[in-house]
């Protein structure tokens, strides 16, 4: 049974339509990436999945797992297994990642009906999960992405994934700002978080990610369409040619 | 209506959680004030002369004075001829355990959750409960008497303690101080008076818990800590008040003061009656808190929580007498609906390489105004005196404010003083973060409050602050989306 699925989605933030019927299937196990020129869409489409409410979906449809997500307030669809890696993470001061994620995990567990994780069981998990991702405990003794770098804070990002472990994960522009060492970072801890239960979207501008996060398919989105697909080797198609003739193809077939 | 201003609604309107009233005997003043009100309120407490003579001079004093309406805030002039100055539950009895305690007043205590049966039992917390201005149960007596600590009632202390009081009682802040105190100074009804003797390390956290609980009773509360040299002691108090649809006038005065090389912690979860969601009712918090570093080292900590009451008036301050004395200002200050609150402290740098420093942290929402009103002063021979002052304003929801008045006085050259402020919004990006990770809105502002306020709450002692991250929730309970 497919996970994801989108169905002529359309959304609109003050009146201004910036996704035009996007229509998308994702199945467990699966990674896909999104790729598109800035100004396509790719983040709004990750903002519309999460459920923030300054964009207004105002045609087609979202399931997860058969419930429609677009029902559901942002808090739901986390516990559901929606998960957003955050292109720009919040700053939220005199909080620490730890205390933060007790609560998010507590959260997620208390929807899904079991018992809450005492402080010793949470500590033991989340030592396996800083293994797992190479982050320093140090880090997540501080408050919650404040004064950390670039590369801190996407990784921070990948911790949390990993911590509330979801179904459906969706990376935006993750390797934006990152160096080659902390994509490489970054990337290794995705890489061992993919499993047949879980399934990725992993949005970005450049084809470098995919390098390392390597897709099972590839959509380029243009203009709030998905207009083209197909597997990784597109990634390296685009990186050589640019966007240009995928825009022209797609302003003809408008035209 | 967006998500956030629905979820800002609903916490702002969520009602005092603690709203009830105790019936109880009372043996009550008539109303009104004057002289023979006075002598009745000393003769009831079968006070000294010295107390009586005292009264009668603050009295006279305040019969000069006018209320004051500078603060930023708005309240009808209270009429003091329309108020009652003295209520006690009409027996007092002298208690040896629990089961002698009236039981209207244990289940108001428990209605609380600050029975004294559970207190009793939390070991190394002495409480001394107030119930309507007169002492009826104190505990751990004997083992702060074994280190020589006094820790009783004020109206005790008089009468058993006449040499010390005499020689305390209004140094710090005396009868002509402002019209609230000395207006406390002529009616006060009872209190807390704490005497750690030289040397001392007060064995336990003292604690006290105040409650308001009479139909038209102003309250006035005078509570006195004394640190001889070398001393130590923290001292709680906390309190919550029944629900009720007139104001009522809280008028308490605390007077700290340490010798050389003591040190007094004082601690203050405050949560009277707010008021209901339209403004109405709600206590009127006009207090006086000072303390005198009066010896070299000495150091003075004060730590409130300030969630309550309709009018929050209140400066807890250090004068920085003695060479090398510390003093602390931590705060954190909630108005929601129709609160206003104007509180901050004094620094009065006196002695010479005196230090301090003033953490505050405002939490304005619904329509509430919150200001932060601070005074720092260098005088002319404190050396090398330094301050920080860190003063920070959160706004919930864009129908409160938030107002910082600084004052800086420095005569001296040598002095350091450094303000730091900050005025931010609960932003929709933090929210829909935590609700992204799970949390839902009100957990999300009840996370981000605490974590705000975090650097305050470390001072508090460990069960005082989860008490006081509870309420801090309870408070801003729907009022974020």
């Amino acid at each position: 049974m497919s996970m994801l699925v989108i169905k002529d989605l359309h959304a609109s933030i003050e009146e201004r339509e910036i996704l035009k019927g996007i229509s998308l299937t994702v199945n467990p196990g699966e990674v896909h990436a999104i790729m598109g020129p800035n100004g396509s869409g790719k983040s709004t489409l990750a903002s519309v999945l999460a459920g923030r409410d300054s964009y207004e979906v105002t045609q087609g449809s979202v399931t997860l797992d058969g419930k429609d997500l677009l029902e559901m307030a942002p808090e739901d669809r986390a516990r559901e297994g929606v998960f957003l890696a955050f292109q720009y993470p919040v700053e939220i001061p005199g909080v620490s990642t730890t205390n933060f994620l007790k609560t998010a995990v507590n959260e997620k567990r208390k929807a899904q009906g079991e018992d809450q994780l005492d402080a010793v069981a949470f500590m033991k998990m989340m030592k396996e999960k800083m293994n797992l991702v190479k982050i320093d405990q140090s880090l997540l003794s501080r408050s919650l992405n404040e004064g950390f770098s670039g590369g801190e804070k996407k990784r921070n990002e990948i911790f949390q994934m990993a911590m509330l472990d979801p179904k459906l994960a969706i990376m935006d522009e993750t390797d934006s700002g990152l160096d080659i060492d902390a994509l490489r970072l970054v990337s290794n801890g995705v890489n061992k978080l993919r499993a047949s239960h879980n399934a990725f979207i992993v949005i970005t501008h450049y084809q470098r990610l995919l390098e390392y996060i390597v897709p099972d398919f590839v959509h380029v989105m243009y203009n709030g369409r998905l207009v083209k697909a197909g597997g990784k080797e597109l990634a390296l198609e685009l990186e050589e040619k640019g966007y240009d003739w995928i825009k022209e193809d797609a302003d003809m077939v408008a035209q | 209506m967006s998500d956030q201003q629905r979820i800002l609604d609903e916490i702002t309107q969520s009602e005092y959680k603690f709203g009830f009233s105790t019936d109880i005997e009372m043996d009550m003043a008539p109303v009104g004030l004057n002289e023979d009100i006075i002598r009745f309120i000393s003769e009831k407490k079968e006070e000294p002369d010295f107390i009586l003579e005292w009264r009668l001079k603050a009295f006279r004093h305040w019969q000069k004075l006018k209320e004051p309406h500078w603060g930023n805030f708005k309240f009808t002039p209270v009429d003091y001829q329309a108020l009652s100055y003295y209520a006690a539950p009409k027996k007092r009895p002298q208690l040896t355990d629990m089961d002698q305690v009236d039981p209207e007043l244990r289940k108001t205590f428990e209605k609380l959750g600050i029975s004294l049966a559970e207190q009793k039992r939390l070991s190394g917390v002495a409480v001394d409960a107030v119930f309507d201005s007169v002492s009826v149960a104190t505990t751990f007596k004997k083992q702060l008497r074994e280190a020589g600590v006094i820790f009783c009632s004020m109206s005790e202390a008089i009468r058993e303690h006449p040499d010390l009081v005499k020689k305390y009682l209004g140094s710090v802040v005396p009868y002509s101080d402002n019209f609230f105190a000395s207006l406390n100074s002529a009616v006060f009804s009872d209190g807390s008076f704490a005497y750690v003797p030289k040397g001392v390390r007060c064995p336990m956290e003292l604690s006290t818990y105040f409650r308001i609980n009479a139909e038209n009773t102003g309250q006035f509360e005078r509570t006195l800590i004394v640190a001889e040299e070398g001393a130590y002691v923290s001292y709680l108090e906390g309190c919550t008040a029944p629900m009720r649809d007139e104001n009522q006038l809280h008028a308490a005065v605390v007077e700290i003061v340490a010798l050389d090389r003591a040190e007094v912690k004082y601690s203050t979860v405050q949560n009277w009656f707010p008021g209901d969601k339209e403004g109405r009712g709600g206590v009127f918090n006009f207090v006086t808190k000072r303390g005198l570093c009066a010896g070299h080292h000495s150091r003075i900590s004060w730590t409130q929580v300030e969630t309550g009451s309709a009018i929050t008036w209140k400066y807890p301050s250090v004068v920085l007498k003695g060479d090398y004395s510390h003093g602390e200002f931590y705060s954190v200050a909630v108005t929601n609906n129709h609160q206003q609150a104007d509180t901050g402290t004094k620094m009065q740098h006196i002695g010479k390489h005196t230090r301090s420093r003033i953490v505050s942290k405002g939490i304005s929402a619904g329509q509430s105004n919150n200001s932060y009103r601070g005074l720092v002063r260098v005088a002319k021979n404190a050396l090398n005196a330094r301050n920080y002052t860190q003063c920070d304003s959160l706004l919930v929801g864009d129908r409160c404010g938030a107002h910082t008045f600084p004052y800086i006085e420095v005569k001296n050259k040598t002095a350091q003083v450094e303000h730091e402020a900050t005025t931010s919004k609960i932003g929709e990006d933090q929210i829909f973060y935590c609700n992204q990770r799970g949390i839902g809105p009100e957990e999300a502002v009840s996370l981000i409050v605490n974590g705000y306020c975090r650097e305050v709450l470390n001072q508090l002692p460990m069960e005082f602050a989860v008490e006081a991250q509870k309420l801090l929730s309870v408070s801003l309970e729907g009022s974020v989306g």
